[in-house]
């Protein structure tokens, strides 16, 4: 597998969130995505920068462009050096009837995509890491 | 700052969701929102989210919010104009939009909101006439 | 197997330009029907660069496994060989045969350099021939997969042509449905059903499954999914042509159509349809 081209974007300011999705969006229609695959990750990135800003404190997102043979994909990874999640299990399977906490962006977007990684530390940060082939 | 305009059907309000949303603006949105529908006793609102190309949990709770916040006043929301993408990426997340009716574009939101409307002030054996 | 493939790195390194100079004749004189397709120039070209990256990986390589990272030049020089001969049309033996006429003229050159040990000679015939085979069957899976991704690609084409959203009435869609229903058609399908929706302001589809045979739980749950995004838009679905064996597949499978409004005939759906959009239907004068 190779990494055609990457990116890293910050994620300070809510502004940021929004330049992200952009970013996305262009990557996913370069990519050939289509328009419902692109909706999927650009709804699943939102989510996980939101929660990279209002729970990580602030964070980081890198854009990998991939090729798997003739497979083209889309990998970002989310990381912040927040609170951490101190049950992860807990934090996928939260109903969504709460309407907000980490629940709902998290198992929502793992259905969005096609691979999912998660790795958290308590009082070192969260990583999450979405991936959408072609 | 900018703000969402809020405009005046009749009786219902139209908010026309067409830039990315950050908190500032959600905020000032439900705020002006608030004050309109109890100013003008607007019987409903109409969220029109055509230009959305996509809505995310953060836009789900604040169309959830608006809903609350009107029913409060005594106003039905009618969330019009979502894109097939759109809603089905929303059924993927398992993100439903409780409390919140939907149609397809305004006009067909202004129908349903009339009789909701009929309905509502029916029960309440307020006397007035049907529109 | 033995690595007595040792000697086969020597020959080929030693020999190159006479291997090449016999294996280029060797293939114009196995394929005379094709002679003037390739241009004698390519050949010479794609022989001689398949014998290089050959010599670079049996130097390097294990001999056993040409899926290893050193065998990744020939293997990608391989598929893009195979690739292009089946553009040119050239049957998968015809392709094949690229490899396969090498094994001549490598015999003979071994047995000019092993004559003196029958052994040795036998162990390096037997090591060279299947490399060689394992080579030839890679060109041959190559083929098979870019001939199906044609054949999918034409079903891609095939299925947004084959699944019309009819309107029925004004405000009124319906989707009949024919054979079976594989998930990937199912979405396509469906996708289209959302977008008609939206262009033509309907507000009521009718999905109509007379014509499926089967259904399967993917199936019934982006039956499911479609008419959830359905009414998170505005519109909503009835399901009709439900027969008795589709019904107890959806019960044994523990789906839950919910509050989705099911008939049994399209006619009984479009009824309720009409209905729905406040309208009747009334004889103006007796039939005939």
């Amino acid at each position: 597998m190779v990494v055609m081209k990457n990116d890293t974007m910050e994620i300070r300011a809510s502004d940021h969130v929004v330049l992200v999705r952009q970013a996305v969006r262009k990557w996913a229609i370069d990519l050939g995505f289509s328009l419902v695959d692109q909706t999927k990750m650009i709804t699943a990135a939102s989510e996980l920068a939101r929660n990279a800003l209002d729970y990580g404190g602030g964070g980081t997102v890198r854009l990998e462009a991939l090729e798997n043979g003739h497979r083209r994909g889309l990998r970002l990874t989310f990381e912040d050096q927040g609170p951490g999640i101190p049950d992860i299990d807990k934090a996928l399977t939260d109903g969504y009837t709460t309407g907000k906490g980490l629940g709902m962006g998290l198992s929502g977007s793992k259905r969005l995509v096609n691979e999912f990684e998660i790795a958290s530390r308590v009082g070192e940060g969260t990583r999450v890491t979405i991936t959408r082939w072609k | 700052m900018e703000r969402i305009p809020i405009l005046r059907m009749g009786e219902f309000l139209l908010v026309t969701i067409q830039v990315d949303m950050h908190d500032r603006l959600v905020t000032a949105l439900q705020e002006d929102l608030t004050s309109q529908i109890a100013a003008s006793s607007a019987h409903g609102v109409l969220i029109d989210i055509s230009s959305l190309d996509m809505v995310d949990s953060f836009i789900g709770r604040m169309i959830g919010t608006i809903a609350g916040m009107s029913r409060v006043l005594d106003a039905e929301t009618v969330v019009v104009g979502m894109r097939p993408a759109v809603a089905i990426t929303l059924v993927e997340l398992g993100l439903s939009l409780p409390g919140v009716r939907t149609a397809l574009d305004v006009e067909k939101g202004m129908v349903l909101l009339r009789a909701a409307t009929r309905r509502r002030l029916g029960e309440a054996g307020d006397g007035r006439d049907e529109k | 197997m033995s690595n007595n493939g040792k000697g086969l790195p020597e020959v080929l390194a030693n020999h190159e330009a006479d291997l090449l100079a016999d294996w280029i004749k060797e293939q114009a004189a196995g394929a005379p029907r094709r002679a003037g397709t390739i241009r004698e120039t390519e050949l010479r070209d794609q022989s001689k660069e398949f014998l290089s990256l050959l010599k670079a990986a049996v130097k390097d390589g294990s001999l056993d496994d040409i899926k290893g990272a050193q065998w990744s030049g020939v293997r990608g020089m391989l598929t893009d060989l195979s690739r292009s001969r089946g553009v040119q049309g050239f049957s998968p033996s015809e392709t094949a045969s690229f490899v396969f006429s090498l094994k001549k003229p490598l015999f003979d050159r071994l047995r000019r350099e092993f004559s003196k040990d029958a052994d040795a000679l036998a162990e390096l015939t037997w090591t060279a021939t299947q490399l060689l085979d394992n080579l030839g069957l890679y060109t041959t899976e190559v083929y098979q997969k870019s001939r199906e991704e044609v054949i999918a690609r034409q079903q891609q084409e095939m299925l947004e042509l084959s699944t019309p959203v009819v309107k029925l009435w004004e405000g009124i869609l319906a989707l009949p449905m024919i054979g079976t229903l594989d998930s990937a058609r199912t979405q396509v399908v469906m996708e289209s059903l959302l977008q008609r929706i939206v262009e033509t302001g309907s507000s009521i589809a009718i999905i109509d499954i007379t014509g499926v045979p089967t259904v399967d739980t993917l199936t019934a749950q982006h039956l499911l999914k479609t008419v959830t995004a359905a009414r998170l838009m505005g519109a909503e679905c009835i399901i009709s042509g439900i027969r008795p064996q589709i019904a107890q597949t959806i019960v044994h499978l523990g789906v839950d159509l919910g509050d989705i409004t099911t008939k049994a005939s399209l006619a009984d759906a479009f009824a309720i349809a009409l209905e729905r959009t406040g309208r009747a239907v009334r004889r103006v004068r007796a039939g005939s």
